[in-house]
Formats: structure tokens, sequence, C-alpha cells
């Protein structure tokens, strides 16, 4: 043992290896969770995630549906949103006709010429912050994310259905491509980004607008003031956020 | 002493058995579950980063009007102002990611049009219908109203 390390080298190199094994450990965590994607200036904390619809300005076009399958790549004959037809003859709002050829994915033909009241209303995942189908999940992938969006987990999916039967507004289905439990995810993928659901973007009326309950800038604060709203199915207590104006009645 | 370790080897084997399926059960569960789930709720929460990776199809209007503001400014002067570009044009991020990339088809107003004007029973009385079958004698409904501003001479 000639060569003898010097205390100064020893101080050097111990510390170039401390430094970079620790920012080798911190690279790698962020690889271990996958997190290439996810973009750093947005905060789950600072969003509470919400829709209004308005069923007064809803054409029946179909747009909301195409927009949706375009965007989410959503299978032919399931829907993640969908739209609806009421027909409901003179006071007899208990038993409204209700029909929705294709989800309204082509639009809805004429059917009806003679009296009562008819109209359309959009549907989808209502987003409930207190929701049955997370309650029901057996192995937590399905779950509402501290911003107010309930979310699929696809790699803990067992495909079991437990959540499409708990469901009670009808917004889930079995995807036959993964055999997993699939709906609306709010478009996740694009309200972290800044931008609006594709259903929102695509509605020619603005029947739909997304919102921010913690935005206090966010023009819902108002809307809610100054309107009447109605969620769907308010006695199941699941406090849904897709708010609706000026709902009929005969509307479940 | 030797005796008791002789008549209590069947526990002995029992206790160790046990330990050795609790060390197991504590290494795979360490390895299976991610580090992170519970922190948000019952769930894992690089599942909200997953759903997060998709792309996005529908580029928004803003980045359509960033670049396309004489189209723009022409509709949103007329009563199309609330329709976004991508309502009629259909989903075009490619096309906003590189303009070559996918060059967008003119749509079909035969078509188009029908989809919200058609007259339909169900849709709120203010908006504006047309039968389209006796409505242009089947003249495309571009000959008298430009898209983005319908109106005649508007």
């Amino acid at each position: 043992m000639s060569a003898k390390v010097s205390r100064r080298d020893l101080l050097i190199k111990s510390g170039k290896f401390i430094l970079l094994t620790s920012a080798a450990a911190a690279a790698w965590d962020y690889v271990l969770e996958g997190r290439a994607e996810a973009s750093p200036n947005y905060d789950v904390t600072q969003h509470w995630w919400a829709m209004i619809i308005d069923p007064e300005k809803c054409i029946g076009c179909g747009n909301c549906v195409r927009a949706c399958e375009a965007e989410n790549d959503v299978p032919s004959g399931f829907f993640r949103t969908w739209v609806e037809r009421y027909h409901v003859e003179d006071a007899d709002m208990e038993h409204p006709q209700v029909d929705s050829p294709n989800g309204g994915h082509d639009g809805f033909p004429e059917k009806y010429k003679d009296g009562g009241k008819t109209f359309f209303i959009p549907k989808l995942c209502n987003h409930c912050a207190d929701s049955p189908c997370v309650q029901v999940c057996p192995v937590g992938a399905t779950f509402v994310t501290p911003d107010g969006v309930v979310l699929v987990d696809q790699k803990y999916c067992l495909g079991c259905r437990y959540c499409i039967q708990a469901c009670p507004y009808g917004c889930r289905f079995l995807n036959p491509k993964t055999n997993t439990a699939d709906k609306c995810t709010l478009c996740y993928h694009r309200i972290t980004k800044g931008l609006t659901t594709a259903c929102a973007e695509a509605c020619p009326t603005q029947a739909r607008v997304l919102a921010d309950l913690k935005n206090p800038k966010d023009p819902i604060h108002e809307f809610l003031r100054t309107h009447s709203v109605q969620v769907l199915k308010p006695q199941m207590a699941t406090h849904a956020k897709v708010f609706y104006k000026n709902l009929d009645g005969s509307v479940r | 002493m030797k005796d008791f370790l002789r008549n209590a080897e069947h526990l002995i084997r029992v206790v160790v058995l046990l330990a050795v399926g609790l060390i197991a059960f504590l290494v795979i569960r360490r390895a299976v579950i991610p580090a992170e789930f519970g922190k948000y709720g019952h769930f894992r929460p690089a599942a909200m980063d997953d759903v997060r990776a998709k792309p996005v199809k529908f580029a928004g209007h803003d980045a359509c009007e960033s670049c396309h503001s004489d189209e723009a400014d022409m509709k949103n002067k007329g009563p199309h102002a609330h329709v976004n570009c991508e309502a009629c044009h259909g989903p075009l991020a490619k096309h906003a990611d590189d303009p070559s990339a996918l060059v967008p088809q003119l749509p079909d107003t035969a078509v188009l049009c029908a989809r919200c004007h058609e007259a339909n029973q169900a849709k709120p009385k203010s908006f504006p219908q047309v039968a389209t079958a006796n409505h242009s004698n089947g003249m495309p409904c571009n000959t008298c109203h430009k898209p983005h501003d319908p109106r005649i001479g508007g």
C-alpha cells in the first residue's frame, strides 16, 4: 500500500458519491411513479370540479357524444356521456317516455308530433363527492381525486362490475377491450392542463359548462346564486356535482 | 429443561412457521403495494397520472384562434360566436401541434348544418330550426349562408 489517500481527496470523493446517489434516488422515485406526463403546475388541492348543464339550451345534436367518443376512444355502443329525450304528456309527469337512440350519437329523428312537452337531457358521470361506486370497489380501483373527479385505476380494476351496479345514474360500463370498468373522467387529462372537457368544447349552444368550485373567480358561484339548480336523484345523497338548471320534475 | 424443549418442539415449529409466514407477508406486501398508496385515500395516486397521460384530441378554441384570428373574428361577430371551432371542424389537436401533419377537411354543410338546425319538436323553441327537405330545394346551405357568419347579408 504505497498510494496514500489524502484526507482532502477522501472528503471530495465521498461528497461526490453522496450527491450523485441521492440525485439518482430522487430521479428514480419519479421513474417508479410514472410521472413523466404530469403537468408540474397543476395543484390537485386547488380545484373542485363540477359541471353545469342547461337543458333549455340542449338541441340534441349529439356533438358531445361524438366528441367524447373521439377524445376518449369510447368503444361504439358504449357511452361516457349520452343525451336522453324526454316526452311528458300533460299532467302525467310520473310516466315520461324516454328514448336515446344510440345515446344521441347520431341525433334524434323526429318522433313526437302532437302535444305534451319534449326536451333533451344530457347525462354523464355526476362526479359525486360521496359516491356509491367508490364505496363498493373491493380493491380501491375507483376513487374520488382530491380535486373531486371520480376515476378508475385501469391497472387495479378487476372487472368485478360492482361499481356498475352501484351507480344510481347508470354512468358506468365494462369496457369490452380492457375488461375494466370505464366511465367519464371529466376529461381529467384536459382539465388538468387548463382545457375544458371535450363535450363542453364541442357543445354548440354551451348547454354544458365545466366549473371549478374552488376557484373564486369561476362564474359558477354567480350562476348558483342566481339560478334554480337541481342534481339528479338528490334523495340518494351522493353529493352529485353535475348541476342542472331548471330541471323538469319528470327527469330521473 | 431438556424435556421441556423436546416436548415443546411442535409448538416452536408452529411459532417459527407463523413468523416465517408473517415476514413473507410483510415482504410481499411491501413489494406489491406502492409506497404512496393511501396518500389521498384508498387508492393509488399514480392512477391519476395514468389518466392524465392520455393525449388530447381537441386542441381547444384558444389554440385555433391564435393562428386563425381572421376566421375567429368573423365568427365571433355573428350568431355562431359561442360555437367553438372544433364543434364543426372536429378534433384537430394534431393540426394544432403541426399544421402540416393533419390538414383539416372542409365539412359538408348539407350534413353539418342539419345536425343542429333540422327542425325537431324537442328542440328549444328559441333555437333557429328549418325542415331542410323543403327549405333550400336541395341547394347546399352555404350557397346562401356562410357558416362562420350565417346571417344573409351579414
